[in-house]
């Protein structure tokens, strides 16, 4: 689904992501692990067009779409949550998730997919009218959720989505991204909770400094002793 | 204590009570040259038409900071362009006379190409550096202005231009007094009809954009620009357009300006006036059509209204304490610090503005919510 040949992307002068191969087959639910700084972020907002590559290519459903800006990716079922959230604080929820389907047609498809967001979300649903800004910090990520998934995206790109959280906020959002996988949504999820992300990915990559360090299944990454070192903590 | 604009909102529910204030502030408008020039004489008639002018202006400026947050310190040279543009097509200068109804369109469009101009290379820039381009771009156009009378005069520099035509509608003047059914109209009140009418049409423009797609788009790149990007927003693109759209206001503004005054220099187009337009924007409630015109309103009739407090004095003490000029400038500087003190979201807020600035007092008074209340 999506195939990634030797990416680089740099900032001005500074090479951020150096060369990266990475693919991800549909319905995999894949993660993308690292320490702060190694290229993570970088790396997905590439793939999610909201920054040119300097060199490299990136395919998508066997479309070369290295050079497409964020907004088409989205209509050809790209998205990304971005990390820190982005939701649009001064307005309401409902109105993000409007927002999700701004580029879609399908008028009558859209309700049902609001129904859809609020039942996975009941706290959005009983905070519709709320502005967004004055959601916790999980309900945001939450609503963020929801807001991509409002685009019916067949690849949807997480950034960090634990970030801040408290940890049985943490818990939740890993098991609504199971569970979205499980529903045939195809996952690349950047993380720094390595253990988690592991644990609930089938495969993963170890990036460093702006490599692919390691590529593995997720257990024999879990198992690994240099990512339990350096990633787990042991 | 229910504030007037709670009760407002209960009145606002009833039908009948939306028409009626509908309909009395369409009269008050239609004989508002009569009254005031009645009441307070023909100055304030031609203040009421600059109110006008300044409401497109502002609300040309609305669609740029307001809806999409993109800060522009620079806005009155869309307003010079305008004004330049007609003032050059229809005077004396290269004896060019172009028919209005031909130079208000183009004169727009004309505005609109500068603000693709400056919104194309700032499409990366935000808050304090946009507002610094912005800045700069305003000054260069007044510079222009003031320099391009060598070697080829094209803007007659500081002098300006003289002897611009008045708007003229086919064979109807409306420099000259008319008459209809036995009242009489002079230019002043042809005027502010005219830009009564093309108010009017701003502010339909601007309430149709505000609950467009474009206009959710606006405001979802004023709340974060790379989210918006990311729900499928062709950011670019819609950035220039806001530029493209709040230049055009300005434009039709300028022009208007040029046929009023019949003379433009580059001296009205300072960058205090792109401050002043700001301020009205700011003042009344960003983003929010009436507060928007409310804050133009005062800021426009309060500096004329507090001409008077030489002549006030003399009448209260019997002699003038301090110049009015002075005085009127530090009224008008702590009537503004006063209003941003108090009431921080505009005088007149959208409701959403309003709640968010409620929300803020009520966690400030409680202490923020944990996160860990979302796990509840």
């Amino acid at each position: 689904m999506l195939e990634v040949r030797g990416l680089k992307v740099s900032y001005g002068g500074i090479t951020a992501v150096k060369g990266i191969d990475l693919e991800v087959t549909a319905g995999e639910l894949v993660t993308l692990i690292g320490a702060n700084g190694a290229g993570k972020t970088t790396t997905l907002k590439a793939l999610a067009g909201l920054l040119r590559p300097a060199a490299g290519r990136i395919h998508y459903n066997g479309d070369d779409v290295t050079a497409l800006p964020a907004f088409q990716l989205v209509r050809r079922g790209l998205a990304l949550v971005p990390e820190g959230r982005g939701v649009f604080g001064r307005l309401t929820v409902e109105e993000n998730l409007a927002m999700g389907a701004y580029s879609r047609r399908d008028r009558a498809r859209i309700g049902a997919d609001f129904d859809r967001v609020y039942e996975r979300f009941p706290r959005l649903a009983e905070r519709r009218r709320q502005l967004a800004g004055t959601l916790s910090g999980g309900e945001q990520q939450m609503l963020a959720i929801g807001r991509a998934l409002m685009s019916r995206p067949s690849l949807l790109l997480l950034d960090e989505p634990s970030m801040g959280l408290a940890p049985l906020m943490v818990q939740r959002i890993f098991e609504t991204i199971r569970r979205i996988a499980a529903e045939g949504v195809t996952l690349l999820l950047v993380e720094q909770n390595a253990k988690l992300a592991l644990e609930a990915c089938d495969r993963g990559y170890v990036m460093e400094s702006g490599v692919i360090a390691l590529a593995d299944s997720a257990p024999r990454l879990l198992a690994n002793p240099q990512v339990r070192q350096a990633y787990l903590g042991e | 204590m229910p504030s007037l604009l709670d009760r407002w909102q209960q009145l606002k529910r009833d039908r009948r009570v939306v028409w009626a204030a509908y309909i009395a502030l369409a009269l008050l408008l239609v004989a508002l040259p009569f009254v005031t020039d009645w009441a307070f004489g023909r100055t304030w008639v031609r203040i009421a038409a600059f109110v006008l002018l300044y409401v497109m202006l502002a609300l040309g400026l609305n669609i740029v900071v307001g809806y999409a947050g993109l800060l522009d310190l620079g806005y009155v040279a869309f307003f010079a362009v305008g004004a330049y543009f007609y003032a050059l097509l229809a005077s004396p200068h290269f004896d060019v006379h172009l028919p209005f109804w031909l130079l208000l369109p183009l004169g727009a469009a004309f505005a609109c190409v500068f603000g693709v101009l400056l919104g194309a290379p700032t499409l990366r820039l935000r808050g304090d550096y946009l507002a610094i381009v912005t800045l700069g771009f305003g000054e260069i156009i007044r510079i222009f202005l003031v320099n391009l009378n060598a070697p080829v005069n094209i803007t007659n520099g500081p002098q300006g231009i003289n002897l611009i035509d008045p708007v003229r509608l086919g064979d109807f003047s409306l420099a000259q007094t008319h008459s209809l059914l036995g009242a009489s109209f002079p230019a002043v009140y042809n005027y502010y009809y005219l830009f009564l009418v093309l108010t009017l049409a701003v502010v339909f423009v601007s309430l149709r954009l505000e609950d467009s797609r474009i206009g959710r788009a606006w405001v979802a790149i004023r709340e974060d620009e790379v989210a918006a990007a990311a729900t499928g927003i062709n950011t670019r693109n819609v950035k220039l357009l806001a530029f493209a759209m709040g230049a055009s206001f300005g434009g039709v503004s300028g022009g208007l300006f040029s046929g009023f005054q019949g003379f433009v220099s580059p001296e009205s187009f300072t960058i205090i006036e792109s401050v002043m337009i700001l301020c009205m924007v700011v003042l009344g409630g960003m983003g929010h059509i009436p507060g928007v015109i409310l804050g133009t309103v005062l800021l426009v009739v309060l500096p004329e209204a507090l001409r008077h407090l030489g002549p006030w004095q003399q009448a209260l003490f019997g002699r003038v304490l301090a110049d009015p000029a002075d005085l009127r400038l530090l009224v008008f500087g702590l009537a503004l610090i006063l209003v941003m003190m108090l009431r921080p979201s505009g005088l007149w807020p959208s409701s959403t503005r309003r709640r968010e600035f409620a929300a803020k007092g009520e966690e400030a008074r409680h202490g923020k919510q944990s996160v860990y209340d979302a796990a509840r």
